[in-house]
């Protein structure tokens, strides 16, 4: 194995990123997709991939990606939450992968929340 | 990398595995298949979370998701609640004692929130057995600072300014001696790991080893670094510790095998390397000079020290030796640097290396409290958060009685010095001390004297028998407060007691006949009482001590309650109660072998115990 060299703790660091950030469930912006039986109907899969992929292409290591139980609003899944850490979170409904772009674009990256796909303004707690 | 959604952390100390984490981390890799989740799902063996009361556990992030007590069989269920449908699972959870609602998140419960984690600052975060996560948490960048921007000279500046002390007993302000050893002449010079850990029921040293063992050697490295002319650094690992073993031995090939060990660390000009020993397993090779007996094939018994180890210790050559736990805060300290380590704890170490005591210190909480476990807290907290709010109270809503600190060597403090700040110089002027971090809390239950019992039992027999006072005076204090308890004590005794006691103290080669006497010496402080109720009245009032107590039969309660059913009568294995069916049953005093049975079987409260 080569010796390491002082740079290359930098390297294995932003390489493993994103998984530390996950674990430390530290991160700048965490995205929930509601996965319940009528979310994963709905084609919720595809949405969480997705938003895997817009990350991926960003390179972005601070953004949290996970998934939940149904949100209780059936009707309007595929839904997503996306919360930047220090504002409130905001649900995203009836998702299609279009919209999934735009939102990663503004409110992911930028920080400006999609008002027309949003559902409301409010928290998510777990039960 | 692939990018997960979930990573669920599940617990591979020592005290988890013997629980079973490692099959439960099969079948949780199995459902996760099965579920098809392999790419969203991630499974991590993490060291020691310290709350091994309650294992196994596992944390699901990113949310913190604490479960605890889980069984292989549970897997399935949790599988697919938690990951495929997104519900967490509230009969997994934990929940406070006397209350109902659990608390999901890791970092809300007390045990966890009361806690400042230094030398712990990985646990539950990385695989101990994977480098990059050691190095993606901020892992050798400490050793990068010093061996590009930093003298040796600075570094010794640096670690004496904080005021860091040792944590393997003493308390030695850790600069300090690394400045003596620096000083002294050589060009070959060694620096030791004592991770021999021999107290009992602590495992504060083996839980880092088993969750962080890179933070150890990286501390080492930098030690070796600032005293200079270190090339060799040993590991003293006692021998019941395989896991800890098979921990330091992978992180020492990695590092070595990524030149963070061996000839020019860093393409500096700078090489050290680690070998790792096993320790012969007794508690007295724990001590300095039995340690570095030991490591070259010598019996572990210690010597007398007119000449420090310091200055010459393994090999003859200067050697400094250093607990495992300090080890792993060096590189805390420069990363950080010595400002933000002395502004956590107590005191003012700016001109007096012994003036305070900085940074955390890990315990390991056992006896009568509800969360038992390691914990790591600041200097400075009182006993009271620790019991309380950390250990989350008594037992059984039992009442508290004392704690013991400092290993079996240390003292009990009663429950009138509750709100007592923790730290060196504190707890030794109460006469116990910090030891290396053993905190046994005792409660209404437990008696002192068959307390001060237990733990000299423990050094006596450990005593290596080296000097007279030691080894005899051990057992001649045993041997009476054996007599206390059997009802045989006379009241002269507790003078004798002390005035061994105090001979011991003085008299002893090394610190263990030092501070044997130390849980006497404390428990005839605090609760003479106690002794004297064993010796003028027969009784133990905690009615622990079996031959002083006296047990009877309430006459009405075995008649109006129990009708007089006799099943003490053939559970008796003394043949020690009569009486007729229906009737009142009585105890021949003379008779009854006082073994408890009655007692245990009668189930209308009938028999009573004084
Ligand atoms: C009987 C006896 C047992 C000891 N056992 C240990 C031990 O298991 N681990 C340890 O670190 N120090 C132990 N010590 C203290 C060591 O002698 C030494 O003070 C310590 O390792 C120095 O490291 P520190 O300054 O970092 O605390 C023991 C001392 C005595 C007298
Ligand atoms: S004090 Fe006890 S353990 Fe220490 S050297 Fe003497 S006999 Fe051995
Ligand atoms: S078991 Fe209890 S109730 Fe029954 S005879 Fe014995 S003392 Fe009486
Ligand atoms: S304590 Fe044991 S020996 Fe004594 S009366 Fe009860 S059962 Fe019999």
């Amino acid at each position: 194995m080569a010796k390491l060299k002082i740079e290359d703790l930098e390297k294995i660091t932003e390489e493993f990123k994103r998984k530390m950030t996950l674990r430390e469930g530290a991160g700048r912006v965490k995205i929930t997709v509601h996965l319940g039986t009528c979310g994963i109907a709905a084609g919720a899969r595809k949405i969480m991939n997705s938003f895997m992929e817009e990350i991926e292409k960003s390179k972005a290591t601070d953004i949290i990606m996970t998934t939940s139980g149904c949100a209780g609003l059936c009707s309007r899944e595929p839904m997503a939450t996306v919360e930047v850490i220090g504002n409130a979170p905001i649900k995203y409904v009836d998702l299609t992968i279009d919209k999934v772009k735009i939102i990663f674009d503004k409110h992911v990256m930028k920080g400006a929340f999609v008002q027309e796909y949003a559902l409301s303004v409010g928290s998510e707690k777990i039960q | 990398m692939k990018p997960y959604t979930i990573q669920l952390m599940i617990c591979a100390g020592t005290g988890c595995v013997s629980n079973q984490s490692f099959e439960i981390k099969e079948v949780l890799e199995k459902e996760i298949k099965k579920h098809n989740l392999q790419n969203e799902a991630m499974v991590v063996t993490t060291g020691c979370n310290g709350f091994c009361g309650a294992g196994p556990i596992m944390v699901v992030q990113p949310d913190g998701i604490f479960y605890q007590y889980l069984k292989v069989t549970d897997i399935p269920y949790l599988v697919e609640e938690h990951l495929v449908k997104g519900r967490p699972v509230k009969k997994f959870m934990y929940v406070p004692p006397k209350e109902e609602i659990p608390i999901p998140r890791m970092n809300k419960i007390p045990f966890f929130s009361g806690q400042t984690l230094v030398a712990l600052r990985n646990r539950g975060m990385i695989d101990p057995e994977f480098i990059e996560d050691y190095i993606a948490r901020g892992g050798y960048r400490a050793l990068a600072k010093v061996l590009t921007t930093m003298s040796p000279d600075e570094v010794l500046k640096e670690i004496k300014k904080s005021g860091l002390r040792g944590r393997g007993g003493g308390g030695f302000p850790t600069g300090v001696k690394w400045e003596t050893c620096k000083k002294i002449p050589g060009d070959r010079k060694f620096v030791i790991c004592n991770a021999d850990e021999g107290d009992p029921g602590a495992f504060m040293d083996r839980s880092i080893i088993e969750g962080d063992p890179h933070s150890v050697i990286e501390g080492m490295i930098i030690g070796a670094y600032a005293i200079e002319n270190v090339r060799e650094g040993y590991i003293y690992v006692r021998m019941e510790y395989p896991l800890a073993i098979k921990r330091f031995n992978i992180a020492v090939q990695q590092a070595k095998d990524n030149g963070l060990l061996g000839d020019n660390i860093f393409d500096t000009n700078f090489c050290f390397d680690i070998k790792v020993r096993r320790g012969a397993g007794a508690f007295v090779c724990g001590e300095s000079t039995a340690l570095m007996a030991s490591i070259m094939g010598n019996p572990g018994e210690p010597r007398a020290k007119y000449i420090h180890t310091v200055e010459k210790g393994l090999y003859d050559c200067p050697t400094c030796l250093n607990n495992v736990e300090t080890w792993a805060n060096i590189p805390q300290i420069v990363l950080k640097g010595a400002d933000w380590f002395t502004g956590i704890g107590t005191g003012d170490v700016t001109h007096d290396p012994w003036g305070g005591s900085k940074g955390t210190k890990v315990f390991s909480l056992a006896g009568k409290v509800n969360n038992t476990g390691l914990v790591e807290v600041p200097m400075g907290i009182t006993l009271r958060e620790i019991v309380f709010n950390v250990g989350g109270g008594i037992r059984d809503g039992k009442r508290f009685k004392a704690v013991q600190t400092g290993g079996p060597s240390g003292g009990f403090i009663p429950e009138s010095l509750v709100d007592l700040p923790v730290d060196y110089d504190e707890l030794t002027k109460v006469g116990s001390m910090m030891g290396s971090g053993g905190m046994v809390v005792l409660d209404e239950n437990n008696c002192m004297v068959d307390m001060a019992k237990f733990f000299l039992r423990f050094t006596q027999d450990e005593s290596c028998g080296k000097c007279v006072p030691c080894r005899e005076g051990t057992k001649r204090m045993y041997d009476i407060l054996y007599r206390i308890t059997k009802g045989e004590g006379k009241e002269e005794d507790l003078d004798l007691l002390e005035e061994l006691s105090n001979m011991i103290v003085e008299s002893s080669l090394c610190a263990l006949g030092g501070s044997a006497p130390n849980p006497v010496l404390t428990s005839l402080k605090y609760f003479r009482e106690e002794y004297l109720t064993h010796v003028r009245d027969k009784k133990c009032p905690a009615k622990v001590c079996r031959e002083l107590l006296t047990f009877s039969i309430d006459p009405e309660k075995c008649l109006e309650n129990g009708h007089g059913c006799g099943v003490c009568e053939k559970n008796c294995p003394d043949g020690a109660i009569y009486g007729e069916k229906k009737n009142v049953h009585f105890i021949d005093s003379m008779k009854c072998g006082k073994c408890g049975v009655c007692f245990d079987v009668c189930k209308f409260g009938a028999i009573t115990v004084e």
